[in-house]
């Protein structure tokens, strides 16, 4: 065969090749949760908004990169199909109606800012704001009680918590990206949404995982007491309080680095609940699931260089957008 | 686990609830089907968006700037509804097909991973310079952006189109037993990628997209032109897509030729329904085929046919030259795909593909008297024209797929053994009867939004409803208050 010469057939090319493509897979899950996270705030937040030239504004801003990080959640997806085929078929099929109501929320959320703009009609606009601010609420509650299911199975609290988590810190996120592009007045209006948020995820963290511990919910009690929870835990407290700080005193650009630290830390989270374990509900082992290694080998190799070549197509797109948001509108 | 949702809220649709298996299939069915047409939209928009770019920078000249600007519009709004059309495609192998994703996870996997890394990601990047970013980046740049974006959607289309050839005639693997379940192994990652149905396949798909929107940007340049006939900008865009169409229409007639033998050869019962051809042997081929009795409409023997048929030349074509060619009928096989749909949506394929070539040639023509855009006939018809190319991308895609049953992965894996076993029909129906719903008004939006930009475009071009035009009278479908 042609390719023994290249690829090793019947050994992974590192010895953690699993261990490392889980990380892989949670390294795009947190892209995802951290870039869409802002695009969910941003469109949360312009509930919050009445007067049009706001609202454009918020759409300037989340015009030009929502797309691309949307992608995130299927690079996700494929990266969990390519390494571990169960995992994925399971967690989707096992969680059928949840998982359908993601795509769902997310073909309104993309919608509605490309429709709103094709027309000037004041009804055509507040339906178009409906399915924005509908899509955006709805995709993360029911993306985070999907990860809720994946973590602690039927646990009907933990899986809506983990919903509202996410929903919490996407309006940080969403918050501290905004302020840090917009005009002074509009930003200290966002930061008290910001700040509100922030306590309000820290504070449902909390209650999440003392109800896992509580109820024992997914057999998960143990990992949560463990070291490396109490860690990203109590980091997670310190970034959300800096953060507070930094907005307060109106320094947006360093509240938005420590605000995008907190999904950081949430993925960090999901994966130290995870391992070794890569669905804790089925018992189903990292190790065991995983595909062979020539399958695995060339995902890596063809796969990995590609990422790294993604991430600079983000560093240039933020780039080319980077700065105070300018321009009227979705449109551009 | 249990439905998340109390069923007996539901209860009417508890009632009328289809199979899972069905209601999945539909669901899948349904949901590539509008899909589809969004992603070739983005493949056949590519060529003609970097060529405006590309004049549009090298020459400055409005027409161009123009013709960019609205085309970039109509593939924007593509491309949006191709991504969140797209992610429930992916979504669906696992929630509706667990058992196919998982039994073909290895093989699979990794195409869709490359998709969404090699490809979506580079259309989705620099679609929003091209979007955005006119004043922002340089014209270079600007330009570069657009062939990255184009490239993107021909490279997604490689990646997609590689899990489907597998899914035709899968190579490069072997079954075994992981976790209780026999799933396929990757063995030659060259063999499972480039299998044998590939490169037809993906030649076929392309060039089908760039007729499609070909179709598209004429009709639409025609109904411009029609309204304006002074327009340089939609004249050269009329003139471009008929040119277009001239190379691509007589192209995919041939090949679809050869494809057709390629598909005798590798799925034999696939053919068969195509042709309805039932008994081993000899086989005439149907130019048309009319049912004499309604059964026939579903179930289209040769014999309760009204045929206008070439004796043994079905053998001929799918031999490449032997008339006594024996050709493999459908009573060898145990199940088989739902025939007439197979054999109508060929038929209306090809028949449409032999219209395009007829309006390729009728427009060419046109071109050399140097009477395009006065012929009034020529520009209505390829107004009523323009839809049609996705008609036929979607019933050749019916073919295919259908044509494939009662299999999922070619004499692997059964579509039946392939869907969720802990799915209800409850669940089912009610995500179908969503996604309908919703794809209904996303198509319907789609629709709205192309003729809001030609509207808009009209007005540009300082056409009033009440101006003198080729059309007195309101324009078409669009009326006074909206």
């Amino acid at each position: 065969m042609m390719t023994d010469s290249l690829l090793p057939v019947d050994t992974y090319l590192v010895e953690s090749l699993p261990e490392i493509w889980f990380g892989a897979v949670l390294f795009a899950l947190g892209m995802y949760v951290v870039l869409d996270g802002f695009d969910f705030g941003i469109g949360i937040l312009y509930a919050t908004r009445t007067d049009e030239h706001e609202r454009e504004t918020f759409l300037s801003a989340f015009g030009p990169v929502w797309d691309a990080n949307e992608v995130w959640l299927v690079a996700f997806g494929t990266m969990l199909l390519a390494a571990f085929p169960r995992v994925y078929s399971r967690l989707l099929a096992d969680n059928y109606l949840v998982a359908i109501g993601v795509v769902l929320a997310l073909v309104f959320r993309g919608l509605g800012p490309e429709l709103r703009e094709q027309r000037n009609d004041e009804r055509w606009k507040r339906y178009t704001d409906y399915a924005f601010v509908g899509g955006s609420v709805f995709a993360p509650l029911l993306f985070g009680m999907l990860a809720g299911r994946w973590l602690f199975g039927e646990a009907t609290l933990p899986v809506v918590l983990t919903g509202v988590g996410l929903v919490a810190v996407s309006v940080v996120t969403g918050a501290a990206f905004l302020a840090a592009k917009t005009e002074p007045g509009l930003a200290s209006e966002l930061r008290t949404y910001g700040i509100g948020a922030t306590l309000a995820y820290l504070s449902g963290v909390i209650v999440l995982l003392g109800t896992v511990v509580l109820t024992d919910a997914g057999g998960a009690a143990d990992t949560v007491l463990s070291l490396p929870v109490a860690a990203v835990v109590a980091l997670s407290v310190a970034v959300g309080l800096i953060g507070s700080v930094l907005a307060r005193r109106g320094q947006y650009r360093a509240w938005l680095a420590s605000a995008l630290a907190l999904p950081t830390l949430l993925t960090i989270l999901v994966a130290i609940l995870l391992y070794p374990t890569i669905y804790p509900p089925t018992g189903l082992l990292v190790r065991e699931v995983v595909v062979s290694p020539l399958a695995l080998n060339l995902v890596t190799v063809l796969g990995f260089p590609v990422l790294l070549l993604v991430l600079w197509y983000f560093k240039f797109l933020y780039g080319v957008f980077s700065g105070p948001i300018e321009g009227e509108g979705y449109g551009g | 686990m249990g439905p998340i949702i109390p069923l007996n809220a539901v209860s009417p649709v508890w009632a009328a609830s289809l199979s899972p298996k069905l209601a999945s299939r539909m669901q899948f069915g349904w949901t590539i089907s509008v899909h589809i047409i969004f992603a070739s939209l983005s493949i056949g928009l590519a060529p003609f968006i970097i060529y405006f770019t590309w004049k549009d920078v090298r020459t400055s000249e409005q027409r161009y700037a123009r013709l960019r600007s609205f085309w970039v519009k109509v593939f924007a709004a593509g491309f949006v509804m191709g991504t969140v059309t797209g992610i429930p495609m992916s979504f669906q192998f696992g929630t509706n097909f667990p058992q196919f994703a998982e039994v073909a996870g290895e093989l699979i996997g990794g195409p869709l991973a490359f998709e969404a890394k090699m490809a979506f990601f580079l259309e989705a990047v620099f679609l929003g310079v091209l979007l955005y970013g006119r004043d922002r980046v340089e014209d270079r740049t600007y330009l570069i952006s657009s062939v990255l974006v184009g490239f993107g959607a021909w490279l997604s289309g490689f990646w997609i189109l590689i899990v489907n050839a597998w899914m035709q005639t899968p190579r490069g693997y072997e079954m075994v037993t992981r976790n209780g379940m026999e799933v396929a192994k990757l063995t030659d990652p060259f063999a499972a990628f480039l299998t044998p149905r590939m490169p037809w396949m993906y030649v076929h798909m392309m060039n089908a997209s760039v007729i499609s929107v070909a179709l598209l940007v004429a009709g639409v340049s025609a109904y411009i032109v029609w309204k304006k006939p002074d327009t340089e900008a939609w004249n050269t865009a009329l003139k471009m897509a008929v040119v277009l169409l001239i190379v691509s229409a007589p192209f995919q007639a041939v090949h679809g030729d050869a494809y057709g033998r390629h598909v005798e050869e590798t799925q034999p019962q696939k053919f068969a329904a195509m042709e309805a051809h039932y008994e081993t042997g000899q086989a005439d081929l149907h130019l048309l085929a009319f049912p004499k009795s309604p059964e026939a409409l579903t179930d289209p023997r040769a014999e309760n046919l009204v045929t206008v048929s070439l004796p043994a030349v079905g053998s001929f074509l799918a031999s490449g030259g032997d008339f006594d060619a024996e050709i493999i009928g459908l009573n060898e096989y145990d199940e088989n795909p739902p025939v007439a749909l197979v054999f109508w949506s060929f038929r209306f394929m090809v028949g449409l593909g032999f219209l395009f070539i007829g309006l390729a040639l009728w427009g060419g023509y046109l071109m050399y008297r140097g009477r395009l855009s006065d012929n009034t006939r020529y520009l209505k018809a390829m107004i009523a024209a323009s839809p049609l190319g996705y008609a036929a991308l979607l019933t050749g895609w019916y073919v295919t797929e259908i044509g494939r049953q009662p299999w999922v992965i070619q004499d692997e894996l059964r579509t039946s053994e392939a869907v969720s076993s802990t799915l209800t029909g409850t669940e089912a129906t009610l995500t179908l009867v969503g996604f309908v719903v919703v794809y209904v008004g996303l198509v319907l939006t789609a629709l709205y939004t192309l003729k809001w930009l030609i509207r808009e475009e009209l007005q540009l071009l300082g056409v009033r409803e009440s101006s003198e035009g080729r059309w007195h009278g309101p324009l078409p479908g669009v009326s006074d208050d909206d």
